[in-house]
């Protein structure tokens, strides 16, 4: 059996005259969980249907499983996914959705209750999915990706409309997921969320692929940044001056500067700051965040 | 495809679909049959052309039991109509068919089993139509002092059984034609809207202006294959004009069904 969950090589997905997806390559390894970051419309989700079948590929071939994504009948029964955000019947309660996919799929009645004990829906199964509220429909799509016991799980933005807690939740969740073996495939907007639990990382940009690795990997190759604040906020523009006659850029953000550079400017910049009547209440330097580095990456040149 | 029938069917049980559609069918037929027996004179009070008049003496033959369940072709079409497009054309509106993809990935399966479940459905409502408005009739022939005794010879089951399974391949022809618009326009409105139009009016103008054309209509072709044949149409051309007129919508359909991007 193949050793990746997912591997596409220079996939592609044209409508029209708009190119989608470009000749995307990357793989995703089995028992992993793969974070998918982007800005809006950078392809993420016409990437994820292509790895469903939803959409039929312009160009370029991939695997899920080990199986070819142009045959989804072949793997689909080992996947689960959420994509979208979750769509169901509304008229018809959580519980009756999910039995409606459980037949489809030939999954067992008894799994139904079980998910929606675990994801939180217990005592509103019996409710209209009409009244749920966003948190409740989006807990009730990750049942829905759990029924099949998946070896794969694809999510799509799963955290949208939790709350901290439920955000909480789904991480712990999808951290359970991983210990017992499931790949997980996940894009979502909440970045901190992905580095705390994302082994690998796929970064799409206007249709490309800008990275895709460890995240480690991405994040250690970064540059340092080193954030120093003016005693008085009048000062600002005086120690952007400052850092630009030591030979540095720097961003102003929240009252601070940043400079792209590691902790040898700090004594540096103080003494020069000193000697410009400038007094610093805050000096320091860090690894930029996931955050960060995909500001970084994907801001327009 | 036994799953996809399972699931089809489940969503279709819900109350608010079964309850309110077999209660305009009942409600239909009880009107039907009763202003059938309402009406009913001798043979000599009814006027020429007035086909829903219907005298004692003419109720009193073989298919008197069951006249009334044979005029109800294009309202139990039409019903079928409605809920084969909404079936089909919701799961775009909903955005559930990308759900029932990835659990189902075969498009012809998932297709297939979702026409056997809303046949069922209809073949379902059909025979309530006609278990209604045989009991209705049976109720009222009393008052009528309509003499029932033909009502039950081997003819008028010979009969009942034709027209029974006329009107349920009618009825399948008229929700084949709801889904096919349900899958090409992606809108319940639209797909029941424009349906209705074309059957309950822009047929009946098309027919009055150019009488030639209404050989060629599908819902006098539909028509007579529910009520076995008409002036306009005979039956077998009834049979093949919808079997041309399904081929082609359904065809689309398929063809769209199978390979158009679901995007949304």
């Amino acid at each position: 059996m193949s050793q990746l969950a997912i591997s596409v090589s220079d996939l592609t997905k044209i409508y029209g005259e708009q190119t989608a997806l470009s000749h995307a390559t990357f793989e995703v390894p089995l028992g992993s969980v793969c974070g998918f970051v982007g800005p809006n419309g950078s392809g993420k989700t016409t990437t994820i249907r292509m790895l469903l079948g939803l959409i039929t590929p312009t160009g370029g071939s991939g695997t899920v499983l080990g199986e070819d994504i142009r045959s989804p009948e072949k793997y689909l029964s080992k996947v689960g996914a959420m994509i979208e955000g979750p769509a169901f019947y509304p008229m018809l309660s959580g519980r009756e959705n999910l039995k409606v996919l459980a037949d489809l799929g030939g999954f067992p009645h008894e799994r139904v209750d079980l998910l929606l004990e675990k994801v939180g829906l217990g005592e509103r199964g019996s409710s209209k999915f009409k009244t749920y509220s966003l948190g409740m429909k989006q807990r009730l799509g990750i049942a829905a990706a759990l029924l099949p016991e998946p070896q794969l799980l694809i999510l799509d933005e799963p955290t949208n409309g939790l709350d901290p807690n439920g955000i909480q939740e789904i991480r712990e969740l999808i951290k359970e997921l991983a210990e017992n073996g499931t790949s997980v495939f996940v894009s979502s907007h909440i970045l901190s969320e992905l580095e705390m639990i994302s082994e690998y990382l796929v970064m799409l940009r206007k249709g490309k692929v800008i990275f895709s690795g460890r995240t480690q990997d991405l994040l250690g190759n970064q540059k340092p940044i080193t954030s120093a604040k003016p005693e008085y906020q009048v000062d600002l523009n005086k120690l952007v001056m400052i850092v630009k006659e030591l030979g540095y850029q720097a961003r102003v953000e929240n009252g601070a500067i940043y400079i792209p550079v590691g902790a040898e400017i700090g004594a540096v910049l103080n003494r020069a700051a000193f000697e410009a009547g400038v007094t610093l209440s805050s000096i320091s330097t860090q690894q930029p965040t996931l955050e960060e580095t995909f500001f970084e990456m994907t801001e327009e040149n | 495809m036994l799953n996809v029938v399972k699931a089809e069917l489940r969503k279709m049980k819900r109350p608010s679909l079964t309850l309110v559609t077999f209660a305009i069918v009942a409600a239909l037929s009880t009107l039907f049959t009763s202003l059938i027996f309402l009406r009913l004179g001798s043979a000599s009070d009814r006027p020429r052309g007035r086909e829903m008049m219907q005298s004692v003496e003419s109720m009193s033959r073989f298919d008197g039991g069951y006249y009334s369940f044979t005029l109800m072709g294009l309202f139990i079409g039409l019903i079928a109509l409605t809920i084969f497009a909404s079936q089909s054309s919701n799961e775009y509106t909903y955005g559930t068919l990308r759900n029932l993809l990835v659990r189902q990935p075969s498009r012809m399966k998932l297709l297939a089993g979702k026409f056997f479940a809303m046949t069922a459905f209809v073949i379902l409502l059909t025979t309530s139509a006609a278990i209604v408005n045989i009991a209705l009739s049976y109720g009222e022939s009393g008052h009528a002092h309509i003499d029932t005794k033909l009502w039950l010879s081997s003819k008028a089951f010979t009969g009942f059984f034709t027209a029974y399974g006329n009107m349920i391949l009618g009825t399948i022809g008229y929700g084949l034609v709801g889904m096919s618009l349900g899958i090409i326009l992606k809108s319940p409105m639209s797909a029941i809207s424009i349906s209705l139009l074309w059957f309950m009016v822009l047929e009946n103008i098309l027919s009055a202006i150019l009488s030639s054309s209404a050989k060629w209509l599908p819902g006098n072709a539909l028509s007579a294959v529910s009520t076995g044949g008409g002036t306009v149409f005979s039956y077998q051309r009834g049979l093949i004009v919808s079997a041309a007129y399904l081929l082609l919508f359904g065809g689309i359909a398929t063809l769209l069904f199978k390979r158009r991007d679901v995007a949304s």
